[in-house]
């Protein structure tokens, strides 16, 4: 049960240019749960996500996944547990086909072609983008694009999401879609987003950061309804809440 | 800047055409390697003055480009791009090599002339057979090719990195030049410090994005081996195709076509 766990304490990180982007944030994410990660631009969303899988490893704190400490040793198990999807699509595209680079995970891990087929066949297909399977990536659109890379991960069975943005640029039923295959997991989902309607509809628990600190951590509905920290954090209640009232 | 950016995508273009469905598509990449393998080394071993007897090998890229259904103008213009090196390492040749070689039509033409000339031919023959290589094959099966051919995989897992990049660098080239041109105004002229700055931050932006790219890498499981599904078969169709080629290749390095041919229309003649 405990490979779904992750928890970071004390985590502090500081860009080699100076910019402090992470102080002193500690969580305990435990099995299944979903959890978001919001707050404003250069908030320290992504910076956090990145030290999830030891893309990012910092001086001081620590980040623990499934017991693990996140370190060099442990690296390969921990990358393999931690499913990461990163911000910008293109970073992840590189095969030169769609299928392949769906593929490239799996290989990765050594699984044998045929398996190899059926699990990027599988992740395709749960993105709505089995159509796209022959096509160069970088001639997608950016929602296409995003919904590969999307696959890409799944492709790999982590047992952790690790999602940045994972709805932007999508259009309304991918975006559906992307919304019912995360709760339809029961893996343990990080999910930094802009998208509020997304947390409410997916997620139990908000981490509200702000300058690279957590500034609240809570239930969607108390984080939502506090004005004052909504505006301290550059947020604003979800837009499906801004039409009840 | 969206000069650097059309050339560097050109080079993905080529990839493109190897996802035709036709005769040269289907060939397993080893055959088409050792093809022109065998094709460049029967085009530089000639001898320097060498031109009408190289001719013959045109016929190569031109049936390729063919059968692959590249565009021939597509090859040309890559031919232009790079033809500056070609130049560069000829364009000696006719001033220290004066002597007097040929007679055409009554006049001398110098052997460093006719070297310069075989230079560029040989050029646009090897370069072509390279490109048409890779547009008919795919850059990914032709590492996997050399794999199984036994280079090392750390090598072609380099040259895989290579033309990523390159497309990274044509994209974020793509990018600031829009940004730029957006902002311009219309005025297309940019003063040097402009694009000395431009360049500059184009490789800090390709270098980030680098970084970020291996990262992402790393983070589904990459631990510098490029593995592909190319399960090569070798058929008989390659066989055929490798013996063909390369029995062209003899015999054009073997005999003279041109002149043979010219002695047999002359010979007819009293
Ligand atoms: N490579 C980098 N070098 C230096 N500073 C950086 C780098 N990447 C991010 N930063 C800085 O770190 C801080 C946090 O950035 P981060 O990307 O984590 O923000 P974010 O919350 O993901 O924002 P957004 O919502 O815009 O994606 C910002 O102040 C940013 O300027
Ligand atoms: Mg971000």
């Amino acid at each position: 049960m405990s490979r779904h766990l992750i928890e970071a304490r004390g985590l502090t990180y500081r860009y080699p240019d100076g910019t402090l982007a992470l102080s002193d944030i500690s969580f305990r994410i435990g099995h299944g749960e979903a959890v978001a990660v919001i707050g404003g631009n250069g908030a320290g969303k992504s910076t956090l996500l990145l030290h999830l899988n030891g893309s990012l490893q910092s001086g001081a704190g620590e980040v623990r996944v499934a017991d693990l400490p996140v370190g060099n040793a442990t690296l390969t198990q921990i990358r393999n547990a931690v499913g990461m999807l990163f911000q910008d699509p293109d970073d992840q595209l590189f095969m030169g086909s769609v299928f392949d680079d769906v593929a490239f995970g799996p290989r990765n891990l050594g699984l044998p072609e045929s398996e190899v087929a059926g699990r990027v066949n599988d992740a395709l297909a749960t993105v709505g983008a089995r159509h796209l399977a022959g096509r160069p990536p970088y001639r997608l659109s950016g929602g296409e694009k995003r919904a590969v890379a999307i696959a890409g991960v799944i492709a790999m069975a982590p047992s952790i999401l690790v999602l940045d943005e994972p709805s932007d640029g999508l259009d309304p039923a991918a975006r559906r879609r992307l919304i019912n295959l995360l709760r339809s997991f029961s893996h343990t989902r990080i999910v930094a987003t802009h998208d509020l309607d997304l947390v409410l509809d997916l997620c139990s628990r908000v981490l509200v950061m702000n300058r690279g600190r957590i500034e609240a951590d809570g239930k969607p509905q108390a984080i939502f309804t506090d004005t004052e920290l909504l505006a301290r954090c550059q947020l604003e209640p979800p837009l499906s809440w801004q039409r009840r009232s | 800047m969206s000069r650097i950016d059309d050339t560097l995508r050109e080079l993905r273009s080529l990839d493109s055409f190897a996802a035709l469905p036709n005769t040269l598509t289907r060939l397993d990449p080893r055959a088409k390697i050792l093809a022109t393998f065998f094709y460049i080394a029967v085009v530089v071993s000639f001898d320097r003055y060498t031109i009408l007897a190289l001719l013959p090998l045109a016929v190569y890229p031109v049936i390729l480009a063919a059968l692959g259904d590249v565009p021939p103008s597509l090859i040309a213009r890559k031919l232009l791009i790079a033809s500056p090196f070609a130049l560069m390492i000829g364009i000696f040749n006719p001033l220290l090599d004066r002597a007097p070689l040929v007679d055409l039509f009554g006049m001398d033409i110098a052997a460093g002339w006719v070297s310069f000339a075989s230079i560029l031919l040989r050029f646009a023959l090897t370069v072509s057979a390279a490109l048409l290589l890779v547009a008919t094959t795919g850059f990914h099966r032709v590492c996997a090719g050399l794999n199984q051919l036994g280079v090392p995989r750390i090598l072609t897992t380099q040259l895989l990195f290579l033309f990523r990049y390159a497309e990274v660098l044509a994209g974020e080239a793509s990018r600031m030049g829009t940004a730029r041109e957006l902002r311009a105004c219309g005025r297309r002229r940019l003063n040097l410090g402009v694009y000395a700055g431009l360049l500059g931050h184009l490789l800090l932006r390709a270098l980030e994005r680098a970084q970020r790219i291996h990262l992402a890498m790393l983070a589904r499981g990459f631990d510098g081996e490029m593995r592909g599904p190319h399960q090569l078969a070798w058929r008989r169709t390659d066989m055929f195709f490798l013996v063909l080629c390369a029995a062209c290749f003899a015999l054009a390095r073997s005999i003279d076509l041109p002149r043979a041919l010219g002695h047999i229309l002359l010979g007819a003649l009293p």
